[in-house]
């Protein structure tokens, strides 16, 4: 009983890939070059009385080595992780963040900026590309643009994702209204964000009209705000992975490496009694036991989600042809 | 309890699991970034972001500048903060009449300069944010000679390319290794390219560079070197040191500090 829906074409799935591990990269040769000064400010400088937002720090005490994290003047002891944490070479490290976050595992400033300045170029090319490919596409205004009915069921969304109810049938061919909203908001907002506020560190690029990194507080607060953007992109891979695995993994995972995902029969077509007489005769199925074997939801082309309407179980293994998201 | 205890350990489980899994990201990327072919890719990173950068920002662009109310304490001393060199101790202890800076190479007219004759050319004041390469900034005042004034003056050959900043201090406690540097010719005669005697209307102390340090207000910080001592032009660098351009291009870092 086969219901394959082609899900996420080339482009989409290559892009994706590519996102993910040049983004893994750029957080953790990131981590490395934040270790140098690990201390953010709010402003133009460093000095000054300009404001600590976030220190980590390493100490020796006679106790052994401590590691301190404070966040807005608050300080907490974060030994093991993060100011002192075990080494890849069996001892313990002064540093911020520990060897296993950061690359290249060894502190090297010179080394985690060769990595963060070479694939800074690939993550900003597959991005373009990728918002060019959206709007020539169509992916964009199709898939991820929310409807009005979209933002009328919010709440229902909010409710839905609380109680881990995820869509099936038809619903699930569509991203749902929360899912375009945060991919949105990561296209968007997160990344451009954590690219400008990199453009708005480089003091070369600071020269290209005066007082542009002013709009967002300074270099020191740029730098901020590149940490806190990255840490939401961060936060959305983490929230990403959790999802992809509770809503099916292997499912999930196909779809982003051959673009095929196999959609879930709609709890409500489970219900005989709604299920169309006229196309049950004609195919001739006993009277079914709905929940010993449920029909599956039926191509794009039949109602619209909600509509409990079964189909003659056939492969579908094909794109269908005016799918949203092919 | 009980109950806690399960969820710390699987919290437990699955934060050794992440850092596991980190782990062996870290270990590949390592062994990647040991490999020749590898460390060059990404060395390309550099020339693609210096050439976009020259394409995208005029050469005359200043670089912010800032009001005196933005000074708001010490210029902080990094790096060096006093070099290990007799010479150099015997010139700052009579505050620098003895100091010439050479300014020689690919030059029609060599020179010697004295600290006075450069303080009686024209100068410029600017108050600048000065980002090092660790990730800290500082603002502060700074009052010297364009170094364009200077070049001028010395009327470089026309296969000059790259002017070299030789330096007093020492980076190694046997008095070897002496910190040097270089920029393009780009960069030397951009208005804000000045050899800085003067930090927040006083002298320069020794702990920022005396009797003059270069200020390059749109590179990192390590291209501004301290103590310079003599300034040379250049069609290559490579027979320099350890070839690359400077103390920490040889140890690793880009020599295109514009990021």
């Amino acid at each position: 009983m086969s219901n394959l829906y082609y899900r996420h074409r080339l482009p989409v799935r290559l892009m994706h890939w590519v996102n993910a591990a040049v983004f893994v990269v750029m957080l953790m040769s990131g981590l490395m070059i934040f270790n140098a000064h690990p201390t953010l400010y709010w402003g133009d400088e460093s000095y000054g009385g300009a404001p600590k937002l976030l220190q980590i720090r390493g100490v020796n005490t006679d106790a052994g080595p401590v590691g301190l994290t404070t966040v807005f003047g608050r300080t907490f002891d974060t030994t093991g992780v993060f100011g002192a944490a075990p080494n890849a070479h069996g001892g313990v490290t002064l540093r911020a963040f520990p060897y296993w976050s950061t690359i290249p595992s060894d502190y090297s400033l010179a080394a985690g900026r060769r990595w963060h300045f070479f694939f800074m170029w690939v993550l900003v090319g597959n991005g373009l590309l990728y918002v060019l490919w959206s709007l020539a596409s169509r992916h964009l205004s199709r898939d991820l643009a929310p409807t009005t009915t979209d933002l009328r069921s919010i709440w229902q969304s909010v409710k839905d994702h609380a109680r881990f109810r995820h869509p099936r049938g038809e619903a699930a061919k569509h991203y749902n209204v929360l899912q375009k909203l945060t991919y949105l908001s990561v296209i968007f907002v997160w990344f451009p964000l954590v690219i400008l506020m990199g453009f708005a560190m480089s003091p070369m690029l600071n020269a290209l009209a005066p007082g542009w990194v002013d709009l967002f507080g300074g270099r020191q607060s740029a730098r901020t705000l590149h940490f806190v953007a990255a840490f939401a992109l961060l936060a959305f891979m983490a929230l990403h992975v959790f999802l992809v695995i509770t809503t099916g993994l292997w499912n999930n995972l196909r779809s982003m490496v051959d673009g095929y995902y196999r959609i879930r029969p709609p709890l409500a077509a489970m219900a005989a009694s709604e299920l169309p007489p006229i196309e049950y005769a004609a195919i001739e199925y006993p009277a079914v036991d709905a929940s010993s074997s449920p029909p599956p939801p039926g191509p794009a082309d039949t109602p619209p989600a909600g509509a409990a309407r079964a189909e003659p179980d056939r492969p579908n293994d094909s794109p269908p042809k005016d799918s949203p998201n092919a | 309890m009980h109950d806690r205890g399960a969820s710390r350990s699987r919290r437990r489980f699955l934060g050794g699991s992440l850092a596991a899994l980190s782990a062996a990201v870290v270990a590949g990327c390592d062994r990647l970034g040991d490999t020749g072919w590898f460390s060059a890719l990404l060395r390309t990173g550099e020339t693609l972001t210096r050439a976009t950068q020259r394409l995208l920002v005029p050469r005359t662009a200043l670089a912010q500048e800032f009001t005196d109310a933005d000074v708001k304490g010490p210029f902080r001393s990094n790096g060096t903060s006093h070099p290990r060199s007799a010479a150099y101790d015997a010139l700052a202890a009579n505050e620098f009449a003895d100091w010439r800076l050479r300014v020689d190479g690919l030059v029609a007219r060599p020179l010697e300069l004295s600290l006075d004759e450069l303080k009686a050319m024209r100068s410029r004041t600017q108050i600048t944010r000065h980002d090092c390469v660790e990730g800290w900034s500082a603002i502060a005042k700074w009052t010297g000679v364009p170094l364009a004034d200077v070049l001028d003056r010395a009327s470089p050959q026309p296969n000059a390319r790259f002017v070299v900043f030789h330096c007093a201090d020492p980076m190694r406690a046997d008095g070897s290794e002496p910190y040097y540097e270089s920029i393009d010719m780009i960069d030397a005669y951009h208005p804000q390219t000045i050899l800085a005697y003067r930090l927040n209307d006083a002298p320069l102390p020794i702990g920022n560079g005396a009797p003059i340090r270069v200020r390059i207000e749109r590179q990192l910080g390590y291209k501004m070197a301290k103590y310079v001592m003599r300034i040379e032009l250049v069609d290559r660098f490579d027979h320099l040191y350890g070839g690359n351009g400077g103390y920490w291009e040889d140890r690793g870092y880009a020599w295109y500090a514009g990021v």
